[in-house]
């Protein structure tokens, strides 16, 4: 058997006496791609860090770390420093801070070069342009001797790339390398480590919560939660032959951009590592949950198979392993069609959650009994809501609750402290026209700087903006006095991203929901408090608690209670779920679905993640550099995109199924957003469009003279193209 | 770029100083009273003879305050302070006065300030070691301590270092000894004893201050992601840390100098008047109580002129050190 080039065996990391990481081992062949997959707070970056020997002051490792055979787990400083950068290597998670902001970029891959190799400055120096060339940051020459502000994040990440590549390491650890990126920014650095993995042969340990990056770009994988690995195996393996019902659970809960419908979410949420359940962690949450369960944690085991051709054993192995006691009861509803090696392949795919209790379904398909209360909340939820698209011919005849034509918000830049100046303009929404009707979902996408919450706060102002209209139930919101203004804020309510921040950390949650009760006079709230925090499907008796006191998917339901509180009409949404995790954002995005649905509402939802907006919204408005490149229907939308743009960024977006997200054709845009300063001729998206490339001169000019408009299409779908593919 | 930032700021500064100067001459000329110093002699000299003489200096409470300021200002504009009381030239005592005061100030603050970011960094790296506890027990200590008071401190130990080792070692009054002959090694030695005391006892107040703000600095970039991933490339912590981390987190310490420049001129009039020499502080003092308008606004403004250049060098220092800053 070869060596594997990294051995980690039974790894425990704690914090004094909280324990991080409980025990991990895995092992990476050389030029092998290792996904670590996990929740925030299951261990998996301080499993990461202590390999590197990076890890906080406070932190106590044990167990071994091997790399090429040599004991690195405990080595000292300078030990460890002739490894790190030069056999092992690490790219982190946030490019903003992870290069020193006082020097120049060319200088600190430079600086990796120097440390382990005998070169002088001049030669450094080149060898840093190289390899800023290597990540394709264009014009590396002058580019280098930009410092770390003037670069985007995407380049910053591209840059960390070429330091980590700098010494041809043999293992590269990416700790969430593309979390903070936007999408077509994550295909591009995912694509650039690709390249650095082929002009090294290193291989890779790729950190992430996002299973479609570990199905594109894993050959192995492992799963963590609360400190352990509970599965292990090949992609396939772990996604088609699931044994572990963490596993099952969080590829179900996860919004995905090929499907539609209902998602089941992990009941509960994640153990603080500090006060662990009894027996297997996952335990209070698992709907397949024993006796025995409460008593042992199971260790991770080789799954039984149902071989049916030889596999080669290699290192590490292409073993199943699984983390449960009834691993052999688990089958796994998420199938692809073409998924390979399948024992007993079933004729048609489970789509899990049509009717709310897919876990049950699930779980009943491998023959063992449910306990009843793990079936998910809002059984009569789905399917009634889309009663308005069901015509299927466009017709939307109900009345519009918001309607925006033409919103425009443009900010000044000024420079110089003594006499100001205005050196430009910030077209953060230039033109943007959209309605909304009652009982619709609209969902605002686009990338970060597209002008989507800069709309959304525009809107939630209410007053005259600077160029355009906005009607909010049918009141122009430049002709109302501050009488109306206060009546329509009691329709008109918000949900915002970060559910700590939204919530006033000295109130209870009680007085936060009571709160705009009292502020409209609304008599005594103790009754329709408790009402609403049943409706959000929190327990009345966390009234008295304080938002510290509450997981993140608990204080996000407490903001949607607050915002439900006045009985609104529509209910505007900015990222409601981006905050928080895999397991919990599912059952924060049935609630939405099943109080619309029940309380009649509309929902304006901003969000940066196409697959959860696929599954709530009904029409989606695709904005780029502050206007809408498409909008439409959501389910033709994501099914036949109009617009370049829209087609390369739902390209872009991964997909948590191994076969299918390595059979997907991806679309990788040049270049970064464009700054909203520059005043743009024709049509913004050029630069980088892909259908303007391959476009001919004649047909070139239009796009470079004339500002696309918004066409429709029959059904309902209007892309701001010349050149739409309706 | 850089040029054009410097000289925006030099602008506002410029305008910030008359303002400031305006400001102090117009208070010291409104409430100190020059002709009370010659009601009191004795014979008291006829009312017109001091009219006459205030005019003369540009001090008289009859003339209207807005003429004076006029005939004032008139002067500082062509680079003349005008008289003292006494008729000398403010100008040639002020030029005598700043050398030592600024001998005094510059050694005390470069002690004080690289000791403070040295001590306040190490006791950031090892929090709650050892190093750290003793230095935050001291730094409070001398903070809580007054100037004048540890200046006495220092004489005394002084007195009794110097008898313990039985020479002359430490010297405690004056700039120079009076008289001393011998060669230029010899000059420099004597004026490095003289030193000692008034700069030990500038800079540790400042040395307190200062190591307790770096290493709040320090420990908040500690823990940064850009420290973390110079480590990963294969620095060493020392490196790193100091390369890394002391070299960002000097930043805002730098623009700190600005501010205690400003107390440390107040800082050294106490230690002036303790170690007896003649600087701006002391003449400060003695100008408020002989009712000295003009020098108590010609030395107002040398102060406010002397906080703004360390705030320009901060800002240069700033823009050095920070490219982010460059921009603005």
């Amino acid at each position: 058997m070869i060596e594997p080039i990294l051995r980690v065996t039974d790894l425990h990391v704690s914090f004094g006496a909280v324990p991080a990481v409980r025990g991990m081992s895995y092992e990476l062949a050389a030029g092998e791609v290792l996904g670590i997959v996990g929740e925030s707070g299951s261990g998996k970056s301080v499993a990461a860090l202590a390999v590197m020997g990076l890890l906080p002051r406070g932190a106590r490792a044990s167990g071994s770390v091997r790399l090429r055979g040599t004991e690195i787990l405990g080595a000292t400083d300078k030990g460890l420093a002739a490894y790190r950068g030069k056999t092992i290597s690490m790219v982190f998670q946030d490019p903003l801070s992870a290069l020193t902001p006082v020097y120049r970029v060319g200088d600190q891959i430079a600086e990796a070069v120097r440390v382990h190799q005998r070169t002088g400055r001049g030669q450094a120096a080149r060898r840093a342009v190289e390899l800023l060339d290597l990540v394709g940051i264009p014009e590396p020459g002058r580019r280098a001797l930009a410092f770390p502000h003037e670069y985007s994040g995407g380049m910053r990440q591209r840059a960390m790339i070429a330091m980590a590549i700098a010494n041809d390491p043999d293992v590269i650890i990416c700790d969430e390398p593309t979390t903070a990126l936007d999408v077509t920014v994550q295909a591009q650095v995912l694509e650039v480590l690709k390249t650095a993995r082929g002009e090294t042969g290193a291989a890779i340990v790729m950190i992430t919560h996002d299973l479609g990056v570990v199905a594109g770009f894993a050959d192995r994988m492992l799963v963590m939660y609360a400190g352990r690995p509970v599965e292990t195996g090949s992609v396939e393996d772990v996604y088609y032959r699931t044994r572990m019902p963490y596993t099952l659970g969080l590829l179900g809960s996860v919004p995905r951009l090929d499907r539609g419908g209902r998602l089941v979410p992990i009941e509960g949420h994640p153990p603080s590592p500090g006060a662990l359940p009894p027996g297997c962690a996952f335990q209070p949450r698992c709907p397949m949950a024993v006796a025995a369960c409460g008593t042992a944690e199971p260790v991770l085991e080789p799954v039984l198979e149902p071989v049916l051709e030889p596999v080669p054993e290699s290192v590490g192995g292409p073993r199943h392993l699984a983390a449960c006691f009834r691993a052999a009861e688990v089958r796994s509803p998420v199938r692809s069609e073409n998924a390979p090696g399948e024992g007993r392949a079933r004729p048609e795919p489970i789509v899990l959650g049509v009717d709310g209790c897919g876990v049950s379904r699930a779980v009943d398909a491998g023959g063992v009994g449910v306990r009843p209360e793990s079936v998910v909340l809002g059984v009569d939820g789905c399917g009634v809501s889309r009663a308005v698209d069901a015509d299927g011919v466009g017709v939307r005849p109900v009345p519009v609750v918001l309607e925006v034509d033409g919103l425009t918000r443009h900010y000044p830049v000024t420079k110089g402290t003594l006499l100001r100046r205005r050196v430009g303009t910030v077209r953060a929404v230039d033109g943007v026209t959209f309605d909304l009707r009652e009982g619709e979902t609209l969902g605002l996408v686009g990338e970060s700087g597209c002008g989507k919450t800069t709309t959304l706060m525009e809107i939630l102002r209410l007053v005259r903006p600077a160029a355009g209209r906005i009607a909010v139930l049918g009141r122009d919101t430049a002709r109302v006095t501050a009488a109306d203004r206060m009546a329509i804020r009691r329709d008109l309510q918000v949900v915002f991203q970060d559910p700590m921040a939204s919530l006033d950390p000295r109130m209870t949650v009680h007085d936060i929901v009571a709160e705009p009760l009292r502020a409209h006079r609304m008599g005594r709230p103790g009754p329709r408090v408790r009402e609403l925090l049943e409706l959000v499907g929190l327990d009345p008796d966390h009234a008295a608690r304080y938002p510290r006191e509450l997981s993140g998917g608990q204080r996000q339901r407490v903001g949607i209670a607050r915002a439900l509180a006045l009985e609104p009409r529509l209910v505007v949404l900015d990222e409601p779920v981006s905050a928080l995790d895999v397991s919990i954002q599912a059952g924060v995005i049935n609630l939405l679905d099943d109080l619309r649905s029940r309380l009649g509402l509309s929902y304006l939802i901003v969000a940066h993640d196409l697959a959860v907006v696929r599954h709530i919204a009904d029409r989606v408005a695709v904005m780029y550099s502050g206007r809408i490149a498409e909008i439409g229907r959501a389910d033709r939308i994501y099914a036949a995109p109009a617009h370049p743009y829209t087609e390369a960024l739902l390209s872009a977006v991964p997909v948590p199924d191994p076969v299918v997200e390595r059979s997907r054709r991806r679309i990788l845009l040049d270049g970064d957003l464009p700054g909203p300063m520059g005043r743009p001729s024709g049509c913004r998206f050029r630069g980088r469009c892909p259908r303007f490339a391959v476009l001919g001169a004649g047909e070139r000019d239009r796009c470079v003279a004339e500002e696309p408009e918004i066409r429709w299409s029959g059904g309902d779908q209007g892309a701001a193209c010349h050149y739409a593919s309706f | 770029m850089m040029a054009g930032f410097l000289l925006r700021r030099l602008i506002n500064y410029v305008v910030l100083i008359a303002v400031a100067t305006s400001l102090a001459y117009l208070l010291a000329a409104g409430t100190l009273d020059p002709r009370s110093n010659y009601q009191e002699r004795n014979p008291r000299p006829p009312e017109s003879v001091v009219d006459a003489r205030l005019d003369d200096l540009n001090l008289n409470d009859k003339s209207p305050l807005f003429t004076r300021y006029l005939t004032w200002a008139a002067g500082v504009v062509r680079g003349d302070f005008g008289e003292t009381v006494t008729g000398d030239s403010v100008n040639d005592d002020l030029r005598r006065r700043a050398g030592v005061t600024l001998r005094l100030m510059l050694t005390g603050l470069a002690v004080g300030s690289v000791t403070g970011v040295l001590v306040g960094a190490c006791a950031a790296v090892r929090q709650y070691g050892v190093l750290d506890r003793v230095t935050t027990g001291l730094s409070f200590a001398v903070l809580a301590i007054p100037t004048v008071v540890l200046a006495n401190m220092l004489v005394i130990g002084a007195t009794w270092f110097n008898d313990l080792v039985g020479a002359k070692v430490l010297l405690v009054s004056g700039e120079v000894t009076p008289g001393l002959t011998g060669g230029w090694l010899a000059r420099l030695l004597d004026r490095a004893q003289h030193l000692v005391l008034p700069t030990i006892s500038l800079s540790l107040a400042l040395a307190a201050v200062y190591s307790r703000y770096q290493r709040n600095l320090m420990l908040d970039v500690l823990g940064a992601d850009f420290v973390r991933t110079a480590m990963a490339k294969g620095l060493r912590r020392r490196t790193a840390l100091v390369k890394h981390a002391l070299r960002t987190a000097v930043i805002p310490a730098v623009t700190y100098f600005a501010f205690t420049f400003g107390t440390l001129l107040v800082g050294t009039t106490f230690t002036e008047k303790i170690f007896g020499w003649h600087g701006l502080g002391e003449q400060l003092i003695d100008s408020i109580f002989t009712n000295d308008v003009n020098t108590v606004a010609a030395i107002s403004c040398v102060a406010a002129f002397a906080v703004l250049v360390a705030a320009l060098a901060a800002d240069a220092l700033h823009a050095a050190l920070d490219p982010r800053v460059r921009a603005g």
